[in-house]
């Protein structure tokens, strides 16, 4: 017996708020980021879904899905790139103490 | 498919060209010729700018992917103009000792953003659009962060990378959800197939949040300020002219192509923002003292007034939309040149630190007050044209609240631009600033500037030629 297709946009909707949540109440930048990996991680679940129980005949959705993954990394790569040199600044991570620019 | 239907992206191949060119300058060149790259990067980014005004064939490539018409033509053309115009006032800055080895690089990422810019513009599907976005946003958040010595550039830097991060995911939630209702991501197979179900509006709320983000929309403005100060200031400029104007561009060309059967929900969700964006905007730069945070409330006041065309529908809206984005690349950049001059040195971003600077400074002077004047929109220079015909569009739609709204809210944009002017003009000051000589680049960027604003208010025939290309869309 095959799982539902409602349990897994069940499944992308938590993860997808689940994501923006973490992305808004977490102080550490890299918990910021990865919030923003579980956001594009719901996309992925979504596309793949849709592709493979509506439109079973086609490809776009998992073509859709390689391109995200890609272009997350690459994503990933400059912020990391951006906190490290923060971190050599201001020898923190903490969004509550990056603040020379709050007026 | 033959070698001349590449042709019809002769812009991208350009700018890949003219990134080719830069990595080999950077390879090619000493340690003690590097400076000699900046003249050379503007000379070919101009022959690129001017090659992308000839005639240029139109059509489709890619089975679609691709598409260019002679609208999308000319929005690559005035985002060309603005980079142009913001390389030209980089050099001074490129000069310093602590950049002199990066010049090539800097060229490398902005003619990089620039090409996913363009690819955006061109998209015919979902996936080259967020292709294009992300080539866009990833090198423009290392630009941000390009003055790596500075706190400030650094904290800017992972603000827009995180803030564009979590944009796109929006953005993407949105096109999964089109996708699953639709079945394609091209966007000529979508358009029949939205009927306005509840799932296909809920994508659309997702996909316009994120570009929101981009367009700075209030609520989702909150990173600009900081940004934008944080930046350096060619940087800053590029942000607010050159990204902002091309994620409007899709904005409308997908509102009233894709998403035109939403067009009920899209107007309601335009004309909330729109005041929101407006008012918020305003009423927050009035208590701004650094002119780089000043400029960015003011430009996010911009984006509620154009959005009056957007609502305005096609046609006029359009119009008046590319028209008076065309305006603000002008009046904008013309702004930002000259704090870029101060700024670079001086070191001076603050509004009293302005004081008395027509004394010492005219000309430098005179131009930040014509930009001003247009941004304000005071009749001899274009930007009044540019806001009348926003303002036409949407009264010509019957919205007349919105319109008395705008008004109001341009009135009390007058109120703070003209801070500005007055502390250069009439107050006095202890300290001026001392005179200034800025060098070629930057001068031949500002007499551009002051043209723009004059001329394109004047000549007709540049309205009269966006409006016929804007009924072909």
């Amino acid at each position: 017996m095959s799982i539902p297709f409602t349990h897994f946009l069940v499944l992308s909707t938590l993860l997808f708020f689940i994501g923006i949540y973490g992305f808004l109440t977490r102080k550490n930048l890299i918990t910021m980021l990865m919030s923003a990996e579980l956001i594009l991680n719901a996309v992925n679940i979504n596309f793949v879904v849709f592709n493979k129980y509506l439109y079973p005949d086609q490809l776009h959705g998992h073509f859709f899905t390689l391109f995200i993954i890609g272009i997350a990394a690459a994503e990933a790569a400059v912020a990391i790139a951006i906190i490290i040199n923060l971190y050599r600044n201001f020898s923190t991570m903490d969004v509550e103490e990056i603040d020379q620019l709050k007026h | 498919m033959n070698i001349e239907s590449f042709l019809i992206m002769r812009h991208e191949l350009m700018l890949t060209l003219a990134a080719v060119l830069m990595l080999i300058a950077e390879l090619s060149f000493g340690k003690s010729e590097k400076s000699r790259i900046i003249p050379l990067a503007i000379f070919i980014f101009g022959a690129v700018t001017a090659v992308g005004f000839l005639p240029a064939p139109t059509g489709s490539l890619f089975g679609g992917m691709y598409q260019t018409s002679a609208l999308i033509i000319l929005m690559k053309n005035i985002l060309n103009l603005g980079v142009f115009i913001v390389c030209l006032q980089s050099a001074s800055w490129l000069k310093l000792p602590v950049n002199q080895d990066k010049g090539s690089e800097y060229f490398l990422l902005m003619i990089s953003t620039l090409i996913g810019m363009n690819f955006m513009i061109s998209a015919g599907d979902f996936l080259m659009f967020y292709l294009g976005l992300e080539l866009a946003t990833i090198p423009l958040t290392a630009l941000a962060a390009y003055e790596t010595y500075k706190m400030k550039s650094a904290e800017s830097g992972i603000k827009l990378i995180l803030s564009a991060s979590l944009s796109s995911g929006i953005t993407l939630f949105g096109i999964s959800m089109i996708y699953g209702t639709t079945g394609s991501i091209y966007f000529n197979e979508v358009a029949p197939l939205i009927t306005g179900d509840n799932l296909q509006v809920l994508g659309f709320l997702f996909f316009f949040t994120g570009l929101a983000f981009k367009i700075s929309i209030v609520p989702f403005h909150l990173w600009t300020a900081d940004v934008y100060e944080g930046a350096p200031v060619n940087i800053t400029s590029y942000l607010s002219v050159v990204s902002k104007a091309a994620a409007l561009f899709i904005l409308i060309i997908l509102m009233f192509t894709v998403f035109n059967a939403l067009e009920v929900v899209a107007t309601k969700v335009v004309y909330v923002t729109a005041i929101l964006t407006m008012t918020v905007g305003n009423l927050f730069a009035i208590r701004q003292q650094n002119l780089k945070r000043f400029l960015a409330f003011s430009s996010i006041a911009q984006a509620g007034f154009i959005f009056l065309g957007v609502i305005g529908g096609p046609g006029l809206g359009i119009t008046s939309v590319i028209y008076f984005i065309l305006i603000y690349v002008f009046s904008n950049l013309g702004a930002f040149g000259v704090i870029a001059v101060i700024s670079g040195k001086t070191g001076k971003e603050n509004i009293p630190d302005y004081n008395g600077l027509y004394l010492t400074n005219p000309k430098l002077s005179l131009v930040m007050m014509l930009s001003l004047f247009s941004l304000a929109g005071i009749p001899p220079v274009a930007g009044f044209f540019g806001k009348f015909f926003l303002f036409a569009a949407a009264a010509q739609q019957g919205y007349y609240i919105l319109v008395l709204i705008a008004v109001a809210n341009a009135v009390i944009s007058l109120y703070y631009y003209l801070l500005v002017v007055k502390a250069m003009f009439i107050n006095k000051s202890e300290q001026p600033i001392e005179p200034i000589h800025s060098d070629g680049f930057a001068r031949v960027g500002m007499v551009l500037c002051v043209l723009g604003m004059v001329v394109i208010g004047f000549a007709s025939i540049i309205f009269d030629y966006i409006e016929t290309l804007s009924r072909q869309l």
